[in-house]
């Protein structure tokens, strides 16, 4: 059932511990009114304070500070309303100033927890540590110039959050869970845009590994993993490696790695730049960061509905599976989406059209949810269309894909090819006499018992009327006529 | 008429409201006197005089529309640790190179804001560290006081501001803009026989001048009079955003404080200050203070500082510690001096750039400042020095309380000596640092203190008096401080200086 790593001397239980380095959703840096878009022209987002010039002091920027509180709170963890900033320095050429401003000693949000749900339906608790929120460096780019690097400032001293967690996953799935839902609450905070292709979110993740029952054992740290699947497959590959070490009688040596994504192993990196004596002291260029207990209070009043919360409420108000509700609040796009298509409408309905047509579609078309080939107002429209008997259900079906391809309104396209069901009892009756006229050894059939002879009349008759007969009224009005 | 240069700042501000003199007809007869003796005193290490000219007309253009300024036409000296927008600036340091700010210190263009005019940027020792304006890679600056019985042996003007000392002593500006992160105003200013002030912390925005030690550096001014120094620091004082440890305070109308009687204002005499082997002269000189206080109608009181004594050791800590992270931006990857590396090597960039870039008390103090925030040593220095840095803090909190407090304001001597030899003391860091010993504790509980010429020794050298106030209350200092000027009726000239020496080379 849990997960292990055999070995040659038997099973082997896997620890991991994830630090995410998630970056803040706001305007400007951290500590400076440069922009932090991201893609610009390398060097053009960057501020004298950026850059280290003599003389530019930091000054925190509050939304950063409250996109952390509001991070906290979304992990229901501890707001220290005291914190502090400290310098970590070391020298490198994309950090201006030779030191990152970072939360070291006293970060701004202390213990939380999150849920994750695995495959099989299980929940377990992952106990965060702490949050707190740092500088970002620069970037070099080794690959320029033969002989030289180039630095781009446009990410140096951007905001971060970075968010330890406990050891407590033991599975590279529990591992990839973890930081889906981690992403999912700061995508619902709109604190982290977690676009990872773009580096918005980055995790070092600890992995060793132990015999059951036994206490932990060394660890290491695989830097800077930038993708769900890679953290995945980095603790599977990380776990393996010290398994090995271990059975042929060797030990893990704690260490920085780096995982190889093309070769799926990791690697050693130079121990060089393990070496530091960061000399962290607290910056005496900043007071220390001071909440008030009442603007934590109202920040706490304007969070968003999370996405626990939000498929309880599926579950509970709208009758949906615990499966579909999951589904649902997945993305905050998609769970919004529903609800609009689900407001003064049947929720299941409405949820079995978006799980279905919808997510067929999105597919179909490579199309995401956010730029999706229908509208969440024309579904609903389909819908409504659907509930007045304007539309069969197998009518729907078709409008809907007309709708995909063309982009139309559903009630333009129904218009446009007449797809209206006949709701007429005349028009029916007139069209059910004639099949049954046409067909009068069937009917001789069907009144000596042959039951089944029905649904070749309900087929004969919308065969007739070009499949826009209200099935309903089509099989009420056959049962009068053979009755 | 009083000759341009011996204008005190308020005389000049007089003279040219009643349009006796022009602003451009001052800073001409200060750039004279700086191109006459600043070859032999090296206080300016630049003189934008064309900048200062021009300056000068649209001050006088202003002045003629109705629309002056509270400094309109004063012209002043910068020191070179203040980054002025289009001219270079060095911090004295070979490692800025040719570095030329694109931005304005926010003390600086408080100072423009209010009409003055910048003569150059003063002399100082590097990166603000050292107490002889000795350690400038634009070498040393000359005191212009000399000796009465060995006129020969040339003097340090005190440090680190020792270019903004001597040339307000000499007449090359009428006040000069300062720093003082353990005594650097206060120690120059009684060298040379000037006053000057080193604000509370968090009174002027330390925005765009070159860190030393940021929880320290303040800025502050100098001039020849306790009242002119009061005129600058309101102009210089004032709440910045872009300075996180600006105060968010009004600044009142210091120069209206030193008018201020001290009738009844209780004065502390700290009973650690009276140091063994304190030339008696210094002392005599004290006594002397506190009873011209006493006849102003002020009462002394005897107090305990009891950890006084540990204030220079937890400053030679605390100071390096910060400057040994401050200056780490100085690596000649974007700015100033840049060494080539060999093969490519990034370390070998950032060895030789700061080899060649600082001088041997930078190197120094970033070693030490390294040091005590190293791993494993942390704990036994940088962590202790904090501890009783706020003890001391705590000794000052005690004296000068809110309710119940002993004293309103507390007088000391501001330096163990006058000026020394410029071959003195060069080779015994220990020596140099204990110039501070009685300016560091205003800088580590981040207190006001004003240095004012009070005295001369018995080789007719100037020896200062400094009173320490309690935080924010400058007024106060101003007024004790002028109450110790008035007294003291200080008018001893320095050996050179703008005039004196014009004439005697005629």
């Amino acid at each position: 059932m849990s997960y292990t790593v055999e070995g040659s001397t038997g099973a082997w239980e896997v620890v991991v511990g994830l630090e995410v380095h998630a970056q803040v959703v706001s305007e400007s840096k951290l500590f400076s009114g440069a922009a932090t878009a991201f893609g610009a022209e390398p060097n053009t987002q960057v501020s004298l304070v950026d850059a280290g010039f003599p003389g530019m002091l930091p000054v925190p920027n509050r939304e950063c500070v409250a996109q952390a509180v509001r991070t906290g709170l979304g992990l229901g963890a501890e707001i220290h309303l005291w914190s502090r900033f400290d310098r970590k320095n070391y020298f490198y050429a994309d950090l201006p100033q030779g030191y990152q401003i970072s939360q070291y000693a006293h970060p701004v949000v202390g213990e939380g927890a999150v849920e994750i749900e695995l495959a099989d339906g299980a929940r377990k608790r992952v106990g965060i540590t702490r949050l707190h929120l740092e500088q970002d460096a620069g970037k070099s780019l080794h690959d320029q110039h033969p002989s030289k690097s180039y630095i781009d400032l446009n990410r140096s001293g951007v905001a971060l959050m970075e968010i330890v967690s406990e050891p407590d996953m033991r599975s590279p799935e529990e591992a990839g869970a973890y930081l889906t839902k981690l992403r999912q609450i700061m995508r619902y905070l709109g604190t982290c845009d977690g676009n990872m292709d773009e580096g918005s979110l980055r995790a070092d993740v600890n992995v060793s590994v132990r015999k059951p029952g036994e206490g932990f054992r060394t660890r290491c740290e695989v830097k800077n993993v930038n993708s769900i699947r890679f953290v995945m497959q980095a603790v599977e590959a990380e776990a393996r490696r010290q398994v090995e070490v271990w059975e042929e009688g060797g030990t893990v040596r704690q260490e920085t790695r780096l995982f190889d994504t093309a070769r799926g192993v990791t690697r050693s990196m130079r121990s060089k730049e393990e070496a530091h004596d960061y000399r962290y002291f607290p910056d005496p260029d900043l007071p220390p960061l001071v909440l008030e207990q009442g603007w934590v209070e109202e920040l706490k009043a304007a969070l968003p509905e999370l996405p626990d919360a939000r498929r309880a409420r599926y579950a509970r108000d709208f009758g949906l599976s615990p499966y579909d509700a999951h589904v649902l609040v997945l993305e905050k796009e998609t769970a919004a989406y529903f609800e609009e298509v689900a407001h003064g409408r049947d929720p299941k309905l409405a949820a079995n059209w978006v799980m279905g047509d919808l997510f067929a579609a999105l597919n179909r078309t490579r199309r995401g949810i956010e730029n999706p080939p229908v509208s969440a107002r024309d579904l609903g429209a389909l819908l409504d269309l659907m509930g007045d008997g304007t539309l069969s259900g197998k009518l729907a079906k078709e409008v809907f894909e007309a709708m995909v391809e063309t982009g139309q309104a559903p009630g333009a396209i129904v218009e446009e090819r007449g797809l209206r069901q006949v709701t007429d009892t005349g028009a029916i009756e007139e069209a059910a006499r004639a099949v049954l006229d046409g067909n009068a050894g069937k009917v001789a059939e069907y009144r000596g018992g042959k039951d089944k002879l029905f649904g070749f009349f309900v087929g004969q008759v919308m065969k007739a009327m070009a499949g826009k007969g209200n099935p309903a009224l089509v099989n009420d009005v056959l049962k009068k006529l053979l009755g | 008429m009083t000759r341009p240069t011996d204008f005190t700042l308020r005389g000049a501000l007089d003279a040219l409201a009643a349009r006796e003199i022009s602003a451009e007809e001052l800073a001409r007869a200060h750039l004279d006197a700086i191109e006459a003796l600043n070859p032999r005193l090296n206080a300016y290490v630049a003189v934008t005089g064309e900048r200062a000219l021009e300056r000068a007309r649209a001050s006088d253009a202003r002045r003629a529309r109705g629309e002056a300024g509270p400094l309109e036409g004063v012209p002043l000296g910068i020191k070179d640790l203040f980054c002025t927008e289009g001219v270079r600036t060095t911090a004295g340091s070979r490692i800025l190179g040719d570095f030329v700010p694109p931005y304005e210190s926010t003390v600086t263009a408080n100072l423009l804001r209010d009409g003055a005019v910048f003569l150059g940027k003063t002399n100082l020792d590097e990166f603000a560290m050292g107490s002889s304006n000795t350690t400038s890679a634009a070498g040393p600056v000359e005191n212009p006081w000399n000796r009465r019985n060995d006129p020969d042996t040339r003097l340090v003007p005190g440090g680190s501001s020792g270019g903004s000392a001597a040339a307000v002593a000499a007449r090359l500006a009428l006040g000069a803009t300062a720093t003082d992160t353990g005594g650097s105003i206060r120690q120059p200013a009684a060298f040379c026989g000037i006053a000057g002030m080193k604000p509370t912390y968090g009174r002027c925005s330390r925005w765009g001048v070159v860190a030393f030690a940021s929880s320290l550096d303040q800025a502050g001014p100098m001039a020849r009079t306790v009242e002119d120094c009061a005129t600058l620091l309101r102009s210089m004082s004032g709440f910045d955003p872009k300075d996180s440890t600006s105060a968010d305070m009004p600044v009142p109308d210091f120069a209206a404080a030193c008018g201020r009687s001290v009738k009844g204002l209780r004065i502390g005499v700290p009973c650690e200050y009276r140091l063994d082997g304190m030339p008696a002269e210094i002392e005599a000189l004290w006594q002397q203070g506190l009873e011209w206080l006493r006849e102003a109608g002020a009462e002394t009181v005897e107090i305990s500082l009891p950890h006084a004594k540990y204030a220079l050791p937890t400053y030679y800590i605390v100071a390096p510690a910060e400057a040994s992270s401050n200056l780490a931006r100085y690596d000649g990857v974007r700015y100033g001096l840049r060494v080539e590396e060999r093969d490519g090597d990034l370390q070998d960039l950032y060895e030789r750039t700061r080899a060649a870039g600082f001088g041997a008390e930078v190197k120094r103090r970033i070693m030490i400042g390294t040091y005590v925030l190293s791993a494993g040593y942390y704990d036994a220095y940088y962590l202790k020095a904090q501890k009783v840095r706020a003890l001391i803090k705590r000794d000052f909190d005690e004296v000068f309380a809110a309710s119940g407090a002993k004293v309103d304001a507390i007088v000391t001597p501001a330096t163990p000596s006058a000026a020394f030899g410029m071959d003195e003391k060069q080779d015994d860091p220990v020596a140099m640092y204990l110039n501070d010993v009685f300016t560091v504790t205003a800088n580590l509980a981040g207190l006001p203190g004003l240095s004012v010429p009070a005295g001369l020794d018995t080789q007719g050298l100037p020896l200062g008096l400094q009173v320490i106030g309690r935080a924010f209350d400058e007024e106060t200092v101003f007024a004790v401080g002028a109450a110790l000027e008035r007294a003291a009726a200080f008018e001893a000239l320095p050996a050179v200086m703008a005039g004196k020496t014009a004439r005697a080379a005629g």
